[in-house]
């Protein structure tokens, strides 16, 4: 009844643990605009970042963002789906740039303006077609609290080892529900710093390391010069037309998330021996999933469990756990399965089915019926 | 004065008699007027044929989108937020006619940096397409006819804003004093450059000489706004306390009586205390050991339409935050009695608390009416809805939520008595 004096229970929602985790990473400034349903997140902005700075709009906030990122700066910003359609081109210039900086996605319902209050796992396919010609934005998705907590961190030392900007995409229900939450056991996160000197007596800004990632160094030091471009480039950041060299820099950049990725695959395998049945799952969903599947091995029926918290690049090893499986649900709040299609395709594969919807949260009963139904 | 060169040797990217030549050449020259350091200063280069000139520039250099450079510069500049650095934007008429936003922005701001608007009166990559810079009569290729139109004038928008410094000049000869002067302001600064594209803009008006057109245009070309010294100042904390501050945590000292979770519906109106009084509710949960979950549900409009939460109490872990099917019903308004008919209609079991002057909702469930906002008003007709639920279910201990309210700052303004009452 009365709770073991090692807890500490709070009263808490998660946008707080995102934004204290951050911080605590090493981010430096958040650059907000307004927006339903993120808001909570630039109130503890405020409050918490070393810097804050108010964005006259969402363009503008991600390009202040890359000027801050070119500083040795790491910033993060929160928007949802009206927000981050203003901010994709620049974010695709911080990516051709090779810039670190956090962006999380708060998704609410859509199409276009939709209904701000309302919650949705819509913008999975915005995020994967965020970036012009099939390149990758390194994108958590955090299932529970604790993905909250570590995921925040995670994404902010991602975008500073990657050189990129990454999103750690939500949803409302995840981050403005006030739960019951121990925090006693949260793990601590390191401070990330961004480089400021180099070794080399000709700094080249896009000459990749071993991890086909260049060395970062910010406008702040005179020692060497700095050129960043968005435009195709060389290694020493001088625009190229069809040069080999340019289009091999672009070709790194997707490389280099290839690469890393096992740094940055994060999932939950909730194994069943004997299962025949996969429920998958992220974000909120990820919650009425888990119970779902403990509700459907009490009645008896065996079933596996992944919650992917790595999207994307989409880690080869969810296609690995799927291919085991006859059945395999997928559980998302959108209108036909965005997930499901781009790990499966349009043609999908025999077995492979989605219980999705918009306009409320995914019930484990839907889920449940969906599994019994098949 | 320094010789330290700002351009590589190599010949400029621009055609023949192009006046970006001249402003790169002006701006080299400024700098050293100014004994800059090349690395002391960040090019920020919009796109555009002036844009392609980074590569000639010995300094930092900076390459962005379309009309976004002043913003990225912007940026830049804040973060830097050191007077020996200096930022310049290179930024064309067609980039200054999209990004117009980011140059009155950064204006009203104060960032500390340059923008040097290359007016040729033309968007000259894409093939001399009008942009709002284009005077009235000036023909392009894709406008044979002529603008109709007078040129934008991009000195007097800015210069009505206040600690800014303005100035235009025709960009012809040596004119790397008045970019000096300009460089050397500390907050924002602009200056616009008139030129001609000889590829687009001489052809297109055969004869036609700069100084003609900018004067037939009522341009001057003179120093607008010198009100330097208003210097954006960042918004910077040395310590910020953690988050995580342990007054939020929650002891269990109550007492409850679930074996199960309840799932609890709230549903009034925007303005009657139903977010408020459905965290005290699950707070209280959690003072009786409890663990909770509160979803806020309301329309885009703060302080009218419904307003409903859903609340879970259980002595397990929750996993789903949602109802799907409420245990309880509790409606203290229209509104709320509007947002919630589907939910009433869903349960064929457990209970609703409804307000005594609304009509039941089509419900399997046991309906009870009691008179919330008769006995305590609309106001605090969802507080007393939570006080007459805990007395009646025994969910957990009253005192739990008697305590609760007693650490609020509700207390100080309403009588708790008024709700033990019902």
């Amino acid at each position: 009844m009365i709770d073991n004096n090692t807890t500490k229970k709070v009263f808490v929602d998660a946008s707080r643990l995102i934004t204290e985790a951050c911080v605590q990473a090493g981010a430096d400034v958040f650059i907000g605009y307004p927006i339903t349903p993120a808001n909570l997140l630039y109130s503890y902005a405020v409050a918490r970042y070393p810097e804050m700075m108010a964005a006259p709009d969402e363009i503008t906030t991600l390009q202040w963002m890359s000027g801050f990122a070119a500083a040795g700066k790491i910033p993060v910003t929160a928007t949802s789906f009206p927000g981050y359609a203003l901010m994709i081109e620049s974010i695709g210039m911080a990516h051709m740039m090779e810039l670190p900086m956090v962006i999380i996605l708060v998704q609410r319902l859509g199409p276009a303006t939709g209904t701000a209050t309302c919650g949705a796992q819509g913008d999975i396919n915005v995020i994967h077609g965020s970036l012009s010609g099939g390149y990758q934005l390194p994108t958590l998705c955090a299932s529970n609290y604790d993905d909250c907590w570590t995921l925040a961190g995670k994404a902010v030392h991602l975008a500073a080892e990657l050189r990129s900007p990454v999103v750690l995409l939500t949803s409302k229900e995840m981050i403005m529900t006030l739960r019951s939450y121990d925090w006693s056991q949260l793990p601590n996160i390191e401070k990330i710093k961004l480089n400021n000197e180099t070794k080399a007596s000709v700094y080249k800004p896009y000459a990749p390391q071993a991890n086909l990632v260049p060395e970062y160094l910010p406008y702040t030091q005179n020692k060497h010069q700095v050129r960043i471009t968005a435009s195709t480039h060389n290694q020493a950041g001088i625009l190229q037309n069809l040069a080999p060299e340019a289009l091999e820099n672009s070709a790194r950049l997707q490389e280099k998330m290839l690469k890393n990725l096992d740094t940055f695959t994060y999932y939950d395998y909730d194994k069943q021996e004997g299962a025949e049945t996969l429920l998958l799952s992220m974000d909120v969903s990820s919650q009425a999933t888990r119970e779902a599947a403990e509700e459907l091995r009490k009645q008896g029926k065996k079933v596996s469990v992944l919650i992917a918290k790595t999207l994307f690049p989409i880690p080869q090893v969810y296609l690995e756990i799927a291919e085991k499986y006859k059945k395999v649900v997928v559980v998302e709040e959108n209108f036909d399965g965005q997930y499901r299609k781009l790990l499966f395709g349009y043609a999908g594969r025999k077995g492979v089915s989605g219980i999705n919807g918009i306009g409320k949260m995914i019930s484990p009963n839907e889920i449940m019926e969906g599994v019994n139904n098949e | 004065m320094s010789n330290q060169a700002f351009l590589s040797g190599g010949e400029l990217p621009f055609c023949k008699g192009c006046g970006h030549t001249g402003i790169a050449q002006n701006t080299e020259k400024a700098l050293q007027k100014m004994g800059m350091n090349p690395l002391d200063v960040i090019m920020v280069t919009d796109i555009g044929c002036h844009g392609i000139v980074d590569k000639n520039f010995l300094t930092h250099t900076f390459h962005g989108l379309h009309g976004r450079s002043v913003a990225l510069a912007s940026g830049l500049s804040a973060a830097l937020n050191n007077p020996d650095k200096k930022v310049i934007v290179f930024v064309g008429d067609g980039g200054a006619t999209i990004g117009i936003n980011h140059i009155i922005s950064a204006a009203h701001l104060g960032f500390n940096l340059t923008v040097v608007v290359h007016n040729n009166m033309l968007f000259g990559m894409t093939g001399g397409q009008p942009s709002e810079f284009t005077p009235q009569g000036f023909k392009t290729p894709t406008l044979p006819d002529g603008s109709h139109k007078n040129s934008f004038d991009i000195c007097s928008v800015i210069s009505s804003i206040e600690g800014t410094y303005v100035r235009r000049v025709t960009g012809i000869g040596d004119f790397s004093d008045a970019l000096a002067e300009t460089f050397a302001v500390k907050g924002f600064s602009l200056v616009e450059v008139m030129e001609m594209c000889p590829s687009y803009g001489v052809k297109s008006n055969p004869g036609m000489k700069l100084k003609t057109v900018v004067e037939a245009s009522g341009l001057q070309t003179e120093v607008f706004a010198d009100t330097d010294g208003r210097v954006f100042q960042p918004n910077k904390k040395e310590q910020t306390a953690s988050l995580l501050n342990p007054k939020y945590e929650v002891t269990a000292k109550f007492s409850h009586n679930l074996s199960n979770k309840v799932k609890i519906m709230m549903a009034g109106s925007a303005g009657e205390g139903v977010q408020g009084a459905a965290d005290m509710l699950a707070q209280a949960g959690m003072t009786a050991g409890l663990n909770v979950t509160k979803k806020g549900s309301y329309p885009v409009t703060v302080g009218v339409g419904f307003s409903a939460a859903e609340v879970i109490l259980s002595p397990e872990e929750i996993l789903y935050n949602g109802l799907y099917i409420p245990d309880v019903l509790i409606i203290t308004s229209q509104d709320g009695l509007d947002y919630s008919k589907p939910a009433a209609k869903k349960m064929t079991t457990g209970t609703i608390f409804i307000d005594a002057s609304l009509e039941a909702p089509e419900t399997g469930a046991k309906v009870i009416k009691v008179p919330f906002r008769e006995k305590v008003g609309a106001r605090n007709s969802a507080l007393a809805s939570i006080f007459y639920y805990t007395k009646k279910y025994q969910s957990f201990e009253f005192e739990a939520l008697k305590s609760v309210f007693a650490t609020s700052k509700l207390s100080a303004k309403i009588d708790i008595n008024i709700f033990l009452d019902l």
